[in-house]
């Protein structure tokens, strides 16, 4: 089995490792890492937890290789808070309105919320428009009233002046 | 997962040597397909050739009547790009139905077409239209036209050893209009069926997905037509005679849809 080099930036820092080209990135970031809050539900491509940003991209870290994302920056939902204990707005407001139960998923809605919410940039979300933004999300607690809740609640803290 | 070797390929000459001479080279454009069906085992490829890193396979042009696409541009390019839904807004529609935002953030319009899933919603666009896909091997470069380029289910006229570079779509006139449809069971899912529509010089075509092993060309808005020359399959998610009916549905409203937008009246 062949191994490849490979540079790849998480949450600011960079790691070079030498792996397989069949390792997933989910894999990568958990198990060379130990980022483990990145959750592999179903590692097939459906449930969403394992959302996590390639260059400000959403994207499942269970259907893309470790080698693919040689040279790019990863955001993952441990780079997400600031600092110093404090909370980012996004998981404030998941906290706020109760957006999480068991909170397997909450991750990969985390990290999809914080893409699409950067690209918006605006403070008056609709129901429709979040639920499409997290259309690539599965929550089995089926909480989804209060995660929709809770983008538009972030939404409005991030973007809605003061 | 089987091991395979990794070659990243910095450009389309580099990508179609490395599949040539080796025992089962395959490309993997957005991996969205490619990987489930790896971690399956349901292919076991030696060699799996990464386009990621070709620039030249991607981007979107628009002109003299044709709008031709890079095999690697991602379906949310295609969705958000203010030229596509100028000239074909019915392509930029659904290329917003694919998958979901992750999805459509990795996969690409050339692996969509490569693999010609029968349910898939990019071959019936192309078909509708007439359009057409280059495809470049060691031996050269070609154009195949949609028509000859569906063959069966998951099946093209491509060559194992061949790339598709770039996919073609006439634009729709501004006298004439598109539209696309599909019914599926939930957000984002397959759909149960689909319709392409095009209206254009005061005549209706449609091609619809997921009900036949390739794109099926009708060339008129009858439904009941439609219905006859489809040959949809009965599985888990619903019977042929529903998918059928639903053709006749589908039928209706694209071809409603299509000729609002040419500003015809219905």
């Amino acid at each position: 089995v062949s191994r490849r080099p490979v540079q790849i930036t998480v949450n600011g820092l960079a790691h070079e490792r030498e792996v397989e080209p069949r390792l997933l990135l989910s894999d990568f970031l958990r198990h060379e890492l130990g980022l483990t809050g990145t959750h592999v539900g179903c590692e097939h491509g459906v449930c969403g937890c394992c959302t996590v940003r390639v260059d400000g991209q959403a994207v499942r870290s269970c259907l893309i290789f470790a080698v693919q994302t040689d040279g790019a920056e990863i955001e993952t939902i441990e780079g997400l808070a600031p600092a110093g204990g404090e909370l980012h707005p996004i998981q404030e407001a998941f906290r706020e309105c109760h957006g999480l139960q068991c909170g397997f998923c909450t991750p990969g809605f985390v990290m999809a919320a914080s893409a699409y919410l950067e690209e918006e940039q605006r403070a008056d979300l609709t129901d429709e428009e979040v639920r499409e933004a997290i259309s690539g999300n599965l929550c089995r607690c089926t909480g989804y009233q209060n995660i929709v809740e809770a983008v538009k609640h972030a939404a409005r803290s991030m973007y809605g002046g003061s | 997962m089987y091991d395979f070797n990794y070659k990243k390929a910095s450009s389309i000459d580099e990508a179609v040597a490395a599949v040539t001479g080796v025992e089962e080279g395959k490309f993997m454009s957005g991996g969205m397909t490619l990987i489930p069906t790896l971690k399956q085992r349901l292919a076991k490829p030696s060699d799996v050739v990464d386009l990621g890193g070709i620039d030249e396979l991607s981007g979107i042009t628009v002109s003299g009547g044709t709008v031709s696409i890079g095999a690697m541009t991602r379906h949310a390019e295609v969705h958000y790009s203010a030229d596509v839904k100028g000239a074909i807004p019915a392509l930029a529609k659904l290329a917003g139905l694919i998958g979901d935002p992750m999805v459509r953030n990795r996969g690409t319009i050339g692996g969509s077409i490569a693999h010609a899933d029968p349910a898939a919603e990019l071959p019936a666009v192309l078909a509708v239209l007439g359009g057409k896909v280059t495809a470049r091997s060691v031996r050269g470069e070609r154009d195949i036209p949609a028509s000859d380029l569906f063959t069966f289910h998951f099946t093209t006229s491509l060559e194992p050893d061949e790339l598709l570079t770039e996919v073609w779509f006439p634009s729709v006139p501004a006298t004439g209009g598109s539209a696309f449809i599909e019914v599926s069971r939930r957000h984002g899912d397959y759909a149960l069926a689909g319709a392409a529509c095009v209206v254009e010089n005061g005549s209706c075509r449609l091609a619809f997905t997921g009900v036949g092993p390739t794109p099926v060309l009708v060339a008129s808005d009858d439904p009941d037509a439609a219905a006859a020359a489809v040959s949809p399959a009965d599985d888990i998610h619903a019977t042929a005679d529903y998918r059928r009916q639903l053709v006749r549905v589908l039928t209706t409203r694209a071809a409603a849809k299509a000729r609002e937008r040419a500003g015809v009246a219905t």
